[in-house]
């Protein structure tokens, strides 16, 4: 099963795998949004949209459109 | 004298850059704006130890050297352009202790560039509480810079960092990364094609739009030697290099920096846990927006009451001491309200930018951004609009400006367009005394009903304005993808320094901005109001007194009141508005409210002036306003002009009309089109008009 970004709980963890970077903002890999980087979901707002991460020591939001691009492996 | 070193400060948002920026300038800084771009342009003097000095130029936050908005081509611009005279000597890259990883992204770049680079690593006392240490030794070795460690909230560091200027010569001017690599072939032919330049601005020039010297980026892009690579392929390289940046400066922090992370948890989640809650988030965001709205209206009417007074008191004073005839009258009763008209806004302005920026220093308008912005997108805005949308009950000038950082550029037009519809502080003086006029200062409930009527007028304002968004979102066919990323930084005091000269720097852009404006119209509403053409104007004293001759009741004062008023109707100003008063006739309005609305387009603030101006009260006193508009007789209907119908008509057309010139040329800036700002003025007048004809015709 794929998981993304977006099937990320509160709390929980994952590691992101390669994406297609033509729909990815370069915005948001200058903040560390790469392959083989750590992210925390850290708060969710109503209906899960936006989200805030902590990706690779960078706390951001981003929309659950560009969260469901990106693909990740769940740490336990 | 010494040559000046041209210093550029670069960095993330959110880094403290700003902070840095007034430590080495103290109050010897003034901002401006680049040429033909509304974008912010700060910079200062720094007096550097053994009688040196600085050129600070405090450039606007990046992420990266990839330019994604106005703001941040400005910095690249200024970074490929050697000719330009604010290229830096030395470039001060200022970094956030906290998240040295990704600030060092852009510092690679710019030292790539081959310009001499100081690394600032800010807030280094926050450096133990959090568990982090730092080689700075190795890490200077291995950047090939000179590395201060500063914290501009202690004021700590930056003597070091003038002496640091002071011997830029001494740094390295060495590559981090060598990004061709990418694609080695690519590069290879780009530099036999202009084997003069620097392949890493050849390189930025092609993946940016921006001119670079001699060679502009369609020469190198229609050169024969090599073909240029698509869009997708650009982009492909980007994703590349950034990932190359980051495997470098990886390496580098792997041996420079550790982090204690048991230290680290820590505030900022126990903050967000509240402030960004599904319910208690929102009760605070709103709890706190009533508190800045309730501040602004009950802090700031006593300077305001101060500063009615004094402007009246000075108008009578020159009226008294100064030799009488048209100068004086021009000082008296042009200049001297026209200026009051622009002062009288000053305390609501700097309160209100006084909360924003409080907000925004604390980090906590970004959670207000995480919180609103699924909520706004239903209506096609974005959670990044907030902030115009509140600054916009301020002035929508600085609002229009505040929504640069939406990436969208469906949103952001949709937030341009609609902004104005909220209840910005210069209809607030119409609202008040028209208020005062037709609604009844009585109590229900507990509510005064005048209090009442003006908190509906906001409401109203907002909701329209959101309610348009809906629409227009439906109507305006521009495909965008979602490029919404926000930075969630963390919590931090305040600084007062940086909050006073924030609110200076905005309250005087609103001054010397609309407040000319509002002046020149003064001016011209006097002149108009004081000559006309024929002889009807120029013998109306003749006219009046034979009319009266044979009335012997009539006194002397109200003769000279007759004699004014005849002369008024026949001066330009007179005839103009006789003219549109069949258009506004419907709609309950004579034609000294027709001239009133006239000039208003100008500004809106200009209305309770133009009357005061009109019935020749010669003081702008509310009260002495007031009493003379009760009196007024509707020429048509008879009876009073000013009743319950034509009240709530008059406040409606202010609510919705497009009013302000000053707001129409800032939107024609930053959409780069007449566009907008003309369908802004034809729509939302048409829209006030109907609105006012309809409640008109209802209600009387």
């Amino acid at each position: 099963m794929i998981r993304t970004l977006a099937d990320l709980k509160r709390g929980e963890r994952g590691i992101i795998k390669e994406f297609s970077e033509e729909n990815i903002p370069l915005k948001l890999l200058e903040m560390g949004c790469l392959p083989g980087n750590e992210v925390e979901m850290l708060q969710l707002a109503p209906f899960k949209d936006p989200m805030y991460l902590n990706i690779n020591g960078s706390h951001l939001a981003i929309r659950r459109e560009i969260a469901l691009l990106i693909e990740i492996d769940l740490i336990n | 004298m010494a040559k000046q070193i041209n210093v550029a400060l670069i960095g993330n948002p959110n880094t403290g850059k700003t902070s840095v920026f007034n430590q080495l300038t103290g109050l010897n800084q003034k901002v401006g704006n680049y040429p033909g771009i509304t974008v912010e342009k700060k910079e200062g003097i720094c007096k550097l130890p053994r009688g040196l000095k600085a050129h600070i130029l405090d450039l606007p936050g990046t992420y990266s050297l990839n330019a994604s908005s106005l703001d941040e081509n400005v910095v690249i611009e200024l970074l490929l352009n050697k000719s330009d005279k604010d290229y830096p000597d030395v470039a001060v890259v200022v970094s956030d202790v906290e998240n040295l990883k990704r600030n060092l992204l852009l510092f690679t770049q710019i030292k790539d560039l081959g310009i001499p680079s100081i690394l600032v690593i800010n807030m280094a006392d926050r450096m133990e509480r959090k568990g982090i240490s730092l080689d700075v030794d190795l890490l200077e070795e291995r950047l090939k810079t000179k590395v201060c460690l500063v914290s501009a909230r202690k004021n700590t560091g930056i003597n070091e960092l003038k002496e640091a200027i002071i011997n830029y010569r001494h740094i390295p001017d060495e590559p981090c990364v060598n990004a061709s690599v990418i694609a080695p072939e690519y590069f290879e032919r780009l530099k036999k094609a202009f084997p003069n330049q620097s392949i890493y601005k050849l390189w930025l020039v092609i993946t940016q739009d921006v001119n670079f010297g001699n060679i502009n980026r369609k020469e190198i892009t229609n050169s024969a030697y090599f073909e240029t690579k698509s869009h997708t392929e650009l982009k492909k390289l980007q994703h590349k290099e950034t990932i190359l940046r980051y495997q470098f400066i990886n390496g580098v922090l792997k041996e420079t920096l550790t982090v204690d992370s048991s230290s680290a948890k820590d505030l900022r989640s126990r903050l967000d846990r509240i402030l960004t809650h599904k319910v208690w988030g929102y009760a605070i965001f709103f709890a706190i927006l009533l508190l800045i709205f309730q501040a602004i209206y009950s802090w700031s009417s006593y300077p305001m009451d101060l500063i009615d007074e004094t402007f009246a008191f000075l108008s009578e004073w020159t009226k008294i001491n100064f030799p009488a005839g048209s100068f004086t009258n021009l000082i008296a009763e042009g200049i001297i309200p026209g200026l009051g008209g622009i002062v009288i806004f000053i305390p609501q302005i700097a309160f209100l930018f006084l909360f924003i920026s409080i907000l925004e220093e604390t980090g906590y308008m970004s959670r207000v951004v995480f919180l609103m912005d699924r909520i706004m997108r239903k209506f096609g805005l974005s959670g990044k609009s907030v902030v115009p949308l509140v600054s916009g009950t301020a002035c929508a000038i600085p609002a229009v400006m505040a929504t640069r950082n939406i990436e969208s550029w469906k949103e952001r037009l949709i937030t341009i367009l609609v902004v104005p519809f909220t209840t910005c502080s210069a209809r607030l003086p119409v609202y008040l005394i028209i208020i005062a006029l037709v609604i009844p200062d009585e109590s229900v409930w507990g509510f005064n009903l005048q209090g009442l009527t003006l908190m509906l007028l906001y409401l109203l304002g907002f909701g329209v304005a959101i309610g348009s968004a809906w629409v227009l979102n439906l109507i305006l066919n521009i495909k965008t993808r979602s490029q919404f990323v926000i930075e969630m930084p963390n919590y931090k005091m305040p600084m007062g320094k940086n909050i006073a000269i924030n609110v200076v720097e905005k309250t005087k852009a609103f001054v010397f901005g609309a407040g000319k404006i509002i002046l020149a119209i003064s001016i011209i509403l006097w002149v108009l109001a004081s000559y006309g053409p024929g002889d009807k104007f120029n013998n109306a004293q003749q006219i009046v007194s034979e009319q009266y001759d044979n009335q012997s009741n009539v006194t002397e004062e109200q003769l000279e009141e007759e004699i004014a008023s005849f002369r008024l109707k026949n001066s330009y100003i007179g005839i103009m508005g006789r003219g549109i008063e069949p258009v506004v006739a419907p709609l309950g309005y004579d034609w000294k409210i027709g001239i009133a609305i006239i000039s208003s387009f100008a500004a809106r603030e200009v209305f309770v002036g133009t009357l005061a101006t009109i019935y020749s009260v010669g003081s702008d006193e509310e009260e002495t306003i007031k009493n003379r508009m009760a009196a007024e007789i509707n020429p048509i209907l008879g009876g009073p002009l000013f009743t319950f119908a034509s009240g709530i008509s008059l406040l409606l057309f202010y609510a919705f009309a497009m009013q302000c010139m000053s707001t129409l040329a800032i939107v024609k800036k930053e959409t780069n089109s007449w566009k907008w700002p003309v369908l802004q003025l034809v729509v939302m007048t048409l829209f006030a008009y109907f609105v006012a004809l309809a409640a008109f015709q209802l209600l009387k």
